[in-house]
């Protein structure tokens, strides 16, 4: 379970939030600026807050400034907006990127993924010769890859077009229920909130306004 | 022109060389411990290594001297402890070069590092990769075209270099005679021959040099690009 009760004081408004999330999807949507991706960020730690603490199954990621983990150590998965592929490796070296381990068993996990999302045709392919849904499925394979204890996908939909989009939404489902682990998805898409959310916090200048 | 000396060539090329080397390795790493860093003191940092780009030569050159001269900070402390003299010699070409090309490859190097995309540099550290390998395996090979501009740069620096090596090395054939020296001297001395000569091994290496640069930086910044691979 993660926990998360930070405050940070952003150019706008002060975000405080408070909340848990379990092995579910839990969307936080709100308009933009309302700090969903500062969220995101201060529990990849690529970003710190001012004060709280954040925890994950007994881990202490943030515990007040002096107290933080380095992002290298928090086996954080992140799907980050426009996916982050690295554009001077292939698709096959970029998922490979961060595997801990390369014994067979891990291999073999990282093949099913591979062939869960269809992507095995692309692994000799670069970034910039394949299309916005194959993007999006190699950043995902990517980012599982790292046996992450947690996803966090900032606007993974976003980019894609109308169909590409349908059938992504049913895809994270499909992954969540294999994978087993708290996802966390930001989106301003109110219709994508229902339909990938077991639960969604709404946001607003930083302040949850409501719960679904 | 059969008794032509070719020593100032290969002089050339090895003061530029090394000093290439040295600024490489120098200005990558200032420049990447820089980037995207704001801190107190920056700007006149940066004020500072850019300073040899707009300083005369000959005030770089002074500076140099006053440095690593006999009785100089550095050269007094090099001459006691390790019996070594750069004042009239090659080396001393190779610290002019260094001054005067260094802002030429910090200036690229951070230009590059600066407009990489950061979330690719957080991509790898969420994927647990060390700031060590992170820069090895994203930001140096992004920036490159900038770092090899900068090196490309930096070399052609080096080989034009005459005013502070002047200062620092003396014209001394056989010892500290680059290309740019030997065209003054050569021209001082009335042999208009043997300058023509320099000259245009000079025009010729800086050309093929910028030629190239062109020529591979535009071929290379199509590489990661859709626009070109779809055509």
């Amino acid at each position: 379970m993660l926990e998360v009760s930070i405050e940070k004081r952003l150019s706008h408004y002060d975000l405080k939030v408070d909340f848990t999330v379990d092995d579910e999807i839990l969307v936080l949507f709100g308009p933009s600026g309302s700090g969903k991706t500062t969220i995101l960020n201060t529990i990849a730690g690529l970003m710190q807050p001012d004060e709280g603490s954040i925890k994950l199954g007994g881990k202490s990621f943030f515990q007040g400034k002096k107290e933080s983990l380095a992002v290298q150590a928090r086996n954080v998965g992140v799907l980050f907006q426009d996916y982050a592929l690295f554009p001077h490796m292939t698709i096959g070296q970029n998922i490979r990127y961060g595997m801990k381990r390369k014994d067979e068993e891990h291999t073999f996990v990282v093949d099913q993924l591979m062939q869960v999302l269809g992507i095995q045709h692309l692994l000799a392919k670069y970034p910039h010769q394949i299309s916005g849904g194959e993007k999006q499925r190699a950043a995902l394979a990517r980012a599982l890859a790292t046996e992450p204890s947690i996803l966090l996908l900032d606007e993974p939909l976003s980019a894609l077009d109308k169909q590409t989009r349908i059938e992504c939404q049913d895809e994270l489902i499909r992954l969540h229920d294999m994978w087993k682990i708290p996802f966390i998805i930001v989106t301003h898409d109110l219709e994508e909130a229902e339909k990938l959310g077991d639960r969604i916090l709404f946001l607003d200048r930083g302040n949850i306004i409501d719960e679904k | 022109m059969t008794d032509i000396d070719f020593s100032p060539l290969l002089l050339s090329l090895k003061v530029a060389a090394i000093s290439t080397v040295v600024v490489f390795i120098t200005g990558v790493f200032f420049a990447r411990l820089f980037a995207r860093k704001h801190f107190f003191g920056k700007t006149v940092i940066e004020s500072a290594f850019m300073l040899p780009l707009v300083l005369p030569p000959t005030v770089v050159g002074f500076a140099l001297l006053i440095l690593f001269g006999k009785h100089g900070w550095i050269g007094k402390w090099l001459l006691e402890w390790f019996d070594v003299q750069i004042v009239f010699t090659w080396i001393g070409a190779v610290i002019a070069s260094i001054v005067v090309s260094f802002p030429l490859m910090y200036q690229s190097a951070a230009a590059a590092f600066d407009s990489l995309d950061n979330r690719l540099e957080n991509a790898a550290r969420t994927l647990g990769a060390s700031e060590w390998r992170v820069f090895w395996t994203v930001a140096f090979p992004l920036a490159w075209p900038g770092l090899l501009a900068g090196l490309v740069l930096s070399f052609a620096r080096g080989l034009g270099e005459f005013g502070a090596t002047l200062m620092l090395a003396g014209y001394i054939p056989g010892k500290t005679d680059t290309i740019p020296m030997a065209i003054y001297f050569a021209v001082e001395a009335g042999q208009m021959e043997k300058a023509t000569l320099w000259v245009v091994v000079i025009v010729a290496l800086g050309f093929s040099t910028i030629t190239w640069l062109n020529w591979w930086s535009r071929r290379n910044m199509r590489r990661f690009t859709d626009q070109n691979r779809n055509r």
